[in-house]
């Protein structure tokens, strides 16, 4: 009886949907159709959310685009420095500068240098993922700070923490404990702490954030290759700038048979390659994750959009094994979230151990 | 792909922001949070091994206290028997100075009667022997030439006798 329940909740939605996807057809995808839009470009809203914009597309209520602008600051070889707002260059070339369609820098704002050709000026451009990355830094900064002054204001000795910090200690501790005391020697602990529980929660708030599909959230900010690019590079400096001499001995002159190094440096190479090759695995894994998170949830909300001109019963079907699997993906996305958190910590606090290990004594 | 480029304005603006984030977060936050968790998690070990000693000593404190409840049993046990073994004495003492007493009132009494029995038997004798003499005289009617020469040996009989009265009387 118990299983009978469960098929009718399942199955009633399926048979009610397709009634409520035709409703909805006239409202929601009403301008598309009218605008003449017949082929819907997946790829160009799934890469359009993935990537970075330089402005914030919330929404579009009715035919108007809800969006914030964002500034745009560019320096030009020829005219220096420029500051404006992304939106004067909706209606085409503003100063000299437009959006190149196509080409290399497809989507960027480039300008034409004195022989006509597209250049692209020095942008730093506060954009999607910059101001992403300063709304979360700011939502960090304030968290970790207010954990961080009821500390200050309480004797933890005589209260149990409240509030956020009751919040962040258990996760705090975990890493302190688990992460970074399980890899990093006591010696360096002072160190590198601060770092490594930086980079964690820099990259679970992040993440997080990123899941939220709304403004503030929803730039896939750990997505992008710059992001875990700067963080890998953190912790390679962090690995490298601090090692002891047994780890450059063991880089460039390991135990191994002489045979294996001398006339030709095969081990030698193969580790020095490594010092490379770990930070790089950090950054690829770190941003092929949440950008392939990010990819397969926006496919699974596109499904709806795809099966729309396939008539209302298979619409109505396929919408809800889309929301379905959307809302699966998404809780999978916040384990995701936490898990490529704490694995790139752990990763960075393992790399800085071994670059603190102790030479064998025999 | 522009997917695998990393972007030089993105890469600015996370280079000053992630070096702002870690500035302050080095700085101001996690320091603090670390310590103060780490006070409190050695204040709670600390506790627990004086909690810890605590009890040890609780325990020490109830056997320390089983220890004297059982001494102090032992030593009323002892002091008991020592004032029964004391009042035996006493009595058992009390019971022999009594008895020799009475042994010496006994043996006083005795000398004495033997004392008084003694002198009733000399004075009996003269008696005897002043009423032999009498009946002597009655029975001879005649005075005896030597009255000393008589009484002597009517002494001498009457020892003799007399010699004779307590074998035959035992």
């Amino acid at each position: 009886m118990k299983r009978l329940k469960y098929i009718i909740i399942l199955v009633l939605p399926l048979m009610l949907l397709p009634a409520m996807a035709s409703a909805d057809e006239t409202g929601g995808l009403a301008p598309e159709e009218s605008s003449g839009e017949s082929q819907l470009d997946i790829q160009g809203i799934i890469f359009g959310h993935i990537g970075d914009a330089y402005q914030w597309h919330i929404t579009r209520i009715g035919d108007k685009e809800l969006t914030i602008p964002l500034p745009v600051i560019v320096r030009s070889k020829d005219s220096g420095w420029h500051c404006f707002l992304s939106s004067k260059l909706e209606d085409g070339p503003y100063k000299g500068f437009y959006f190149a369609e196509g080409g290399k820098y497809d989507g960027k704002i480039v300008e034409k240098d004195a022989e006509g050709n597209e250049v692209r000026p020095f942008d730093i451009s506060i954009t999607k993922n910059v101001l992403g990355l300063m709304i979360n830094s700011a939502i960090l900064v304030a968290l970790i700070l207010c954990c961080s002054r009821w500390y200050r204001r309480h004797d933890a000795l005589k209260e149990a923490p409240s509030g956020v910090a009751a919040l962040l200690e258990p996760v705090i501790e975990m890493i302190d404990e688990d992460v970074i005391r399980g890899s990093v020697p006591e010696s360096q602990y002072a160190r590198f702490a601060p770092y490594l529980l930086t980079v964690f929660f820099f990259i679970l708030i992040n993440n997080l954030m990123g899941i939220i599909p709304i403004f503030p959230g929803g730039a896939n900010i750990t997505g992008n290759i710059a992001v875990t690019l700067v963080l890998a590079v953190c912790t390679f400096l962090a690995v490298n700038l601090f090692a002891n001499r047994h780890y450059w001995k063991d880089k460039f002159w390991p135990d191994v048979p002489w045979w294996l190094k001398v006339p030709v440096p095969l081990i030698p190479f193969t580790e020095v390659f490594g010092i490379f090759t770990k930070p790089f695995a950090l950054m690829i894994r770190l941003f092929a994750n949440i950008m392939a998170g990010h990819a397969v949830i926006l496919s699974f909300v596109c499904v709806i959009f795809i099966t729309a001109k396939l008539g209302p019963a298979l619409n109505g079907t396929m919408s809800v094994v889309a929301v379905f699997f959307g809302i699966f993906m998404d809780f999978l996305e916040i384990l995701v979230a936490f898990i490529q958190a704490y694995v790139f910590t752990m990763l960075s606090a393992v790399f800085i151990g071994l670059a603190h290990e102790k030479p064998e004594t025999e | 792909m522009s997917l695998l480029m990393p972007d030089s304005g993105l890469l600015f603006w996370m280079v000053i922001i992630f070096a702002v984030v870690f500035f302050v977060l080095a700085k101001w936050g996690f320091p603090v949070i670390t310590s103060m968790v780490e006070k409190r998690k050695d204040y709670i070990g600390h506790s627990l091994q004086l909690a810890k000693e605590a009890d040890e000593k609780m325990a020490g404190m109830a056997k320390e206290q089983d220890r004297m409840i059982a001494e102090a049993r032992a030593e009323q046990n002892r002091i008991l028997k020592e004032a029964a073994e004391a009042r035996n004495n006493i009595i058992r003492q009390a019971q022999d100075q009594a008895r020799d007493e009475a042994a010496k009132l006994l043996a006083e009494a005795r000398t004495q009667i033997q004392a008084e029995k003694e002198s009733a038997l000399s004075e009996i004798r003269s008696q005897v022997a002043m009423l032999s003499v009498g009946v002597a005289e009655k029975v001879i009617r005649k005075d005896l030439s030597a009255d000393k020469e008589q009484m002597s040996l009517i002494e001498k009989m009457v020892e003799e006798a007399s010699k004779l009265d307590p074998s035959r009387k035992n």
